[in-house]
């Protein structure tokens, strides 16, 4: 489903990922560790499209297709959902209106009518219960003045209502309280299914006690450095990365 | 200069034709206003850039053509219903002139009266004197004295002491006739303890005109005025519109200016306030390609304990200027003033440009004041993020530029107008409706 080749980024001409190679099957859960500054969320926007890198080696597929030829949103039609570290406030819009606005541009992309109003309210309603969250948030604008643990929060909300297949969580569970990281969880966990693949990027092994990953990842210095499975992640919990980051060399 | 001199020439050799006809021609005070405000026109034609309430607005494209006085025309009755609200009583002013057929006042209740300026000179011109000219006058600026000089009809609405207007009043100025010059004196009277509601919608089937309208609002003590103004000029049109106010004490005006349409535009919302009075001032400016929208505001806090709050918002896309002049005069005996302003803008494009300048001049220390402007472009981390949930940049625009003004649209407590103005917006920003 995805396929990372030798990927090398720069950002204003300073190299952040290294070749860094990576292949996630569909159904598969990978967690990405490492250390602050290894190139984690480089990596995460890198795959959604955002401006202001560039790659200079390297190739990424996605279902058979150049990822890195897409439109930012031209890959999110295609399955491919970024749950931020930080996600963006957005003054004005609010929460329901992106998430139908989000809805109908996946749905057109495949050709489908736009969403009938009772049906969409139906399926949103049911994942702001999935999530415990209030559905007073629905009308609030999106993100604006929500807590850290809100907004990670609401960014799992909008992939529950997407549905991507590949969905790459961005240290979602930084700043969660240990009953949010459970909701969370949850809220991931229900959504994993045979074609629906995860990337996710945490610090901690305790995300890792709520969703079981297939594959563990160690990125350090622009590249993975150590592979395995969910062992892998009792070892760092130990150990720290220290012992891993002579081996990027 | 040259062309202003013939300009102002043009206009007032016409005028020796004009004056005759005009109201109120028996009338000997409202002929030395006039007088004031032709002598004002003849020393120094239009308003110019030298002037300091001027500098950001340049009307030397009015010295191009000379714009004359329209007799009434046919109407497109489908297009001006389109404007028009359902659930409001209406006036319609074409071309200047008050067209009785085309409004709607049955089932006004007693105490409100609704009628023609030109029509209350001719029968009862006593009820006018030392009201028509009293919030504003011509030394103001030329454009003033124009209008004082040259309007030839208008409105005038008279709410009695505690009385309110059931339904919003909503006064459609239309223009239907090519370089019209249409010159409205427009008179709200709103007696202590009355309550209206009024919206002004300035709409053009031709394509350039020049409308110069001006309202005086008095208000006695305590009470409440609201009035919008929807300002959706044709194309090429120029418009000036000012609205002065005088609030007795404890009155409450409050002001929602939409600045949208014409090619040139002026506004002036100024208002003298008396002993705990209040005032809202909301604007919004949305401009494209090269138009041009000045919007002048001025809160006098004349005697203590008044509030006033002003939030100005401007979208400015392509080559479009706007200017937004807010000044706030506290007066020497207004302690406990309580006054905020904001100014806040977005600028779309590198050719756009806005000229922002909050006033503030304070001549006593028991006062809370605060003003803040910014201009800004749209914040390209949350283009990515609509980006990112699957909505093209263009659309993401869009919707980040229309939820930017539309909190100004949010404002507005009458439905039917606020969708108006979303229909306006929208057209300008296209998104799914928020
Ligand atoms: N806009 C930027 N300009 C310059 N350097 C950047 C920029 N963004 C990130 N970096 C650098 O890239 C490296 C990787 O950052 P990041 O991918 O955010 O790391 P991680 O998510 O693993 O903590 C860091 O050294 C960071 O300082
Ligand atoms: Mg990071």
């Amino acid at each position: 489903m995805l396929s990372i080749k030798n990927l090398h980024v720069t950002i204003n001409d300073k190299p952040i990922l290294k070749g860094l190679t990576l292949d996630i099957n569909p159904g598969e859960v990978h967690a990405i560790m490492g250390p602050n500054g290894a190139g984690k969320s480089t990596l995460s926007h890198v795959l959604s499209g955002k401006p202001g890198y560039t790659v200079t080696e390297g190739s990424v597929t996605y279902d058979g297709k150049d990822l890195l030829e897409m439109d930012p949103e031209v890959r999110a039609r295609e399955g491919v959902f970024l749950a931020f570290q930080y996600p963006v406030e957005i003054p004005g819009v609010s929460n329901i209106y992106l998430l139908k606005a989000a809805l109908n541009a996946m749905r057109k992309h495949k050709g489908l009518p736009e969403v009938d109003a009772m049906d969409f309210l139906t399926i949103v309603k049911s994942k702001v219960k999935l999530l415990q969250m209030d559905e007073k948030f629905l009308y609030r604008a999106v993100n604006e003045g929500f807590s850290g643990g809100e907004k990670k929060r609401n960014e799992i909300l909008q992939a529950a209502v997407l549905e991507p297949k590949l969905c790459i969580l961005d240290e979602t569970d930084s700043g969660l309280d240990i009953d949010a990281l459970r909701i969370v969880s949850d809220g991931v966990n229900s959504l994993r299914a045979a074609e629906r693949s995860f990337l996710m990027i945490t610090h901690y092994q305790r995300l890792l006690d709520y969703i079981k990953p297939d594959v563990v990842h160690v990125l350090a210095d622009g590249k993975i450095v150590k592979s395995g499975g969910p062992e892998l992640a009792l070892e760092l919990e130990e150990k720290g990365y220290s012992w891993l980051e002579g081996q990027a060399a | 200069m040259i062309a202003a001199e013939q300009s102002a020439y043009s206009y007032l050799s016409a005028y020796q034709d004009l004056a005759p006809s005009l109201p109120g021609v028996d009338q000997p005070w409202l002929q030395q206003l006039r007088a004031e405000g032709l002598a004002a026109f003849a020393e120094r034609g239009f308003p110019n850039i030298r002037e300091e309430e001027w500098r950001y607005t340049n009307l030397s494209a009015l010295n191009k053509t000379v714009f004359a006085p329209v007799a009434e025309q046919g109407i497109d009755a489908a297009w001006l219903q389109s404007y028009r609200l359902e659930d409001a009583y209406s006036v319609v002013l074409v071309n200047g002139r008050y067209v009785a057929g085309l409004s709607a006042l049955s089932g006004l209740n007693d105490g409100v009266s609704v009628r023609s300026l030109a029509e209350v000179l001719a029968q009862n011109p006593a009820a006018l004197a030392g009201k028509l000219g009293q919030a504003v006058a011509s030394s103001e600026h030329n454009l003033v004295a124009f209008n004082t000089a040259w309007f030839a009809d208008g409105v005038v609405i008279e709410v009695a002491a505690k009385q309110q207007l059931d339904k919003p009043l909503q006064i459609l100025h239309v223009v239907t006739e090519a370089n019209a010059l249409v010159v409205s004196r427009n008179l709200f009277l709103v007696n202590d303890q009355a309550e209206a509601e009024i919206i002004e919608t300035y709409v053009g089937s031709a394509d350039s005109y020049f409308t110069v309208s001006v309202n005086e609002c008095l208000l006695g003590r305590n009470a409440g005025l609201t009035f919008y103004k929807a300002q959706l000029e044709a194309a090429k049109a120029q418009h000036f519109g000012g609205t002065y106010v005088k609030q007795a004490p404890d009155s409450r005006f409050a002001h929602h200016n939409f600045a949208l349409g014409s090619l040139l535009a002026r506004s002036d919302i100024h208002s003298d306030l008396d002993k705990a009075s209040a005032c809202t001032l909301n604007g919004l400016f949305v401009a494209s390609g090269r138009q041009h929208l000045d919007n002048h505001t001025r809160i006098n806090h004349l005697q203590p304990y008044a509030i006033s709050r002003e939030f100005y918002k401007g979208v400015l896309d392509k080559k479009a200027r706007g200017v937004f002049q807010g000044r706030v005069v506290v007066a020497e005996g207004a302690q406990h003033t309580d006054s905020e302003m904001n100014n806040r803008n977005l600028l779309l494009s590198a050719d756009a440009e806005v000229d922002t300048k909050p006033q503030l001049e304070i001549y006593n220390d028991d006062v809370k004041c605060s003003h803040g402007v910014t201009v800004g472009q749209l914040e390209e981390k949350s283009v990515f993020y609509l980006q990112s949930r699957g909505v093209d940049a263009e659309t993401a625009r869009n919707i980040l530029t229309f939820a930017f003004a539309n909190e100004m649209a949010d404002k507005v407590e009458n439905a039917e107008l606020k969708g108006l103005l979303l229909q306006e917006l929208l057209a300008r920003f296209p998104a799914m409706n928020l």
